[in-house]
């Protein structure tokens, strides 16, 4: 997509990653669209393995675009419980849907109070604009 | 970046909306509409580059024959009026300090175009090297915007918009483009078929305006960067360096170590005696994207670095160069290199890495 867009629906990590809480103690993560516009067209996502653990503010996985490459940071601390395998073969959904179909791992959560801590759309829209 | 230079068609760049950066010195673009859309009009159609922080040296007067064969590893005596060579700037341990094209333009004149980041080193060594020669060299890079215009298509385009008549390949010719004088040159970086156009700079723009209307894709350094790596084409500071030999980085067939030029006994002890490493393309084997300082390695030993490494949009693959032990560097050999910690089964390819199915 080419417009920036920060869902309300979604809390954000000043890393640029997005969190969408599901129940009590799930939760799908992604990167922001401000993440994908600075990466560029992703090339390549290599994605954790199910079950394994993710923690707060730590790298748990990798995109890369055609001229760098990113470390996808955690936004809350779980167990990996699914990842998006559609993106092996087109991993060009990170750009054009990042809260959608770029969507990169399902996690249950370890710490659900974390959410608390992170972002709000305004509030990470206000980082953004620095 | 107060301290970084731009190109006469900056502006251009803005409005087209181009994500620019910094690179040796220079505000450029990276892209403007996307890496690998831009790649694959320059594979299939015609794309064009502004490459005008290339920097020009003028080499001018009755000694410059003798002058350049000093100072080039190519033989410089076989490069006709009208014709282009490449060649490597050697020092005398035969590291190399720059590569570049040189054009004769006339019987005692000729043009060598530098790579920006090395422009001032160039020509301190050109200028150290002139005073046993009769001959004069000039710094002439702001005399000059620089246009590569590259793809299958880049002649029928260029020659129907700017209705001039196009060297062939490795030749120059003196052309008018927008009224002033201009040369065009049958040369590029990209393994296309292509042109590279030396403006006045107070032409460039319009030149650009109008090569955009005639459907010119414009194309930033990303994709400049991987139509290199795919056709194999070193770029100083990754695989050439003035730590390394030309023999090392493959490019002997550009050394001719009888004209006595400097650097050329190291040169010939290399090609006679080998080196310990030779630079090598390869491709990755499934997943995984290269990336320059990466390890190499073969039986689970290090094996050598890589120098370049990306995303091949031709290919849809990890590719890369790298320097490998020697006995590693033949075409179909296994290696594996280490991406950040994950070891990517990788085979050793033949030049050019990626070619269009004739």
């Amino acid at each position: 997509m080419s417009e920036a867009n920060y869902p309300d629906d979604l809390r954000y990590h000043d890393q640029h990653d997005w969190v969408r809480l599901e129940g009590d103690d799930h939760a799908v993560c992604g990167i922001t669209w401000y993440a994908q516009d600075s990466l560029g067209e992703v090339v390549f996502y290599d994605p954790p393995e199910v079950g394994a653990t993710i923690q707060k503010d730590a790298s748990y996985a990798e995109v890369e675009s055609v001229k760098a490459v990113s470390d996808v940071i955690a936004p809350m601390s779980g167990e990996i419980v699914e990842v998006n395998d559609s993106l092996e073969d087109a991993p060009e959904k990170i750009n054009e849907d990042p809260y959608g179909e770029g969507w990169l791992v399902k996690v249950r959560l370890t710490a659900p109070a974390e959410g608390e801590g992170l972002l709000s759309a305004d509030e990470y829209r206000k980082l953004l604009e620095g | 970046m107060a301290d970084l230079r731009r190109t006469p068609l900056f502006e251009q760049h803005q409005a087209l909306g181009a994500r620019i950066v910094p690179f040796a010195g220079w505000e450029m673009p990276v892209t403007y509409e996307g890496v690998r859309e831009e790649h694959s009009a320059v594979r299939r159609h015609v794309g064009m580059f502004d490459v005008s922080h290339m920097g020009e040296v003028e080499v001018e007067g009755p000694g410059a024959l003798a002058y350049l064969q000093r100072v080039l590893s190519n033989d410089v005596a076989k490069l006709a009026v009208g014709g282009a060579q490449y060649s490597c700037l050697c020092n005398e341990e035969g590291g190399v300090i720059d590569d570049l094209f040189a054009y004769r333009l006339g019987s005692d004149r000729y043009l060598i175009v530098t790579n920006a980041a090395n422009h001032g080193t160039d020509l301190a060594w050109l200028g150290r090297w002139s005073h046993d020669f009769d001959v004069a060299v000039r710094d002439v890079a702001d005399r000059y915007a620089m246009l590569a215009v590259q793809g299958p298509h880049a002649r029928r385009v260029l020659s129907a918009a700017l209705r001039i008549e196009l060297p062939p390949r490795m030749r120059v010719a003196a052309v008018r483009v927008g009224r002033r004088p201009a040369l065009a040159c049958g040369t590029g970086y990209t393994g296309e078929d292509g042109v590279e156009l030396l403006l006045d700079p107070e032409v460039a723009a319009p030149i650009w305006v109008e090569l955009l209307e005639a459907g010119v894709v414009p194309c930033g350094l990303g994709s400049r960067d991987t139509l290199r790596l795919e056709a194999c084409f070193p770029l100083h500071g990754n695989e050439l360096t003035p730590e390394r030999t030309p023999i090392e980085a493959g490019l002997g067939w550009c050394c001719a170590e009888a004209t006595g030029f400097l650097g050329s006994e190291a040169v010939a002890r290399d090609r006679a005696g080998g080196t310990a490493q030779r630079l090598a393309p390869f491709l990755i084997e499934g997943a995984g994207i290269p990336r320059g300082g990466n390890p190499v390695l073969a039986g689970g030993e290090e094996a050598g670095v890589v120098t370049s490494g990306t995303f091949s949009p031709s290919l849809a693959l990890g590719a890369g160069m790298a320097y490998v032990r020697s006995d590693l560097a033949e075409p179909g050999t296994e290696l594996e290199i280490d991406v950040r910690g994950k070891r990517r089964a990788a085979r050793v390819g033949s030049k050019p890495l990626y070619e269009k199915a004739s």
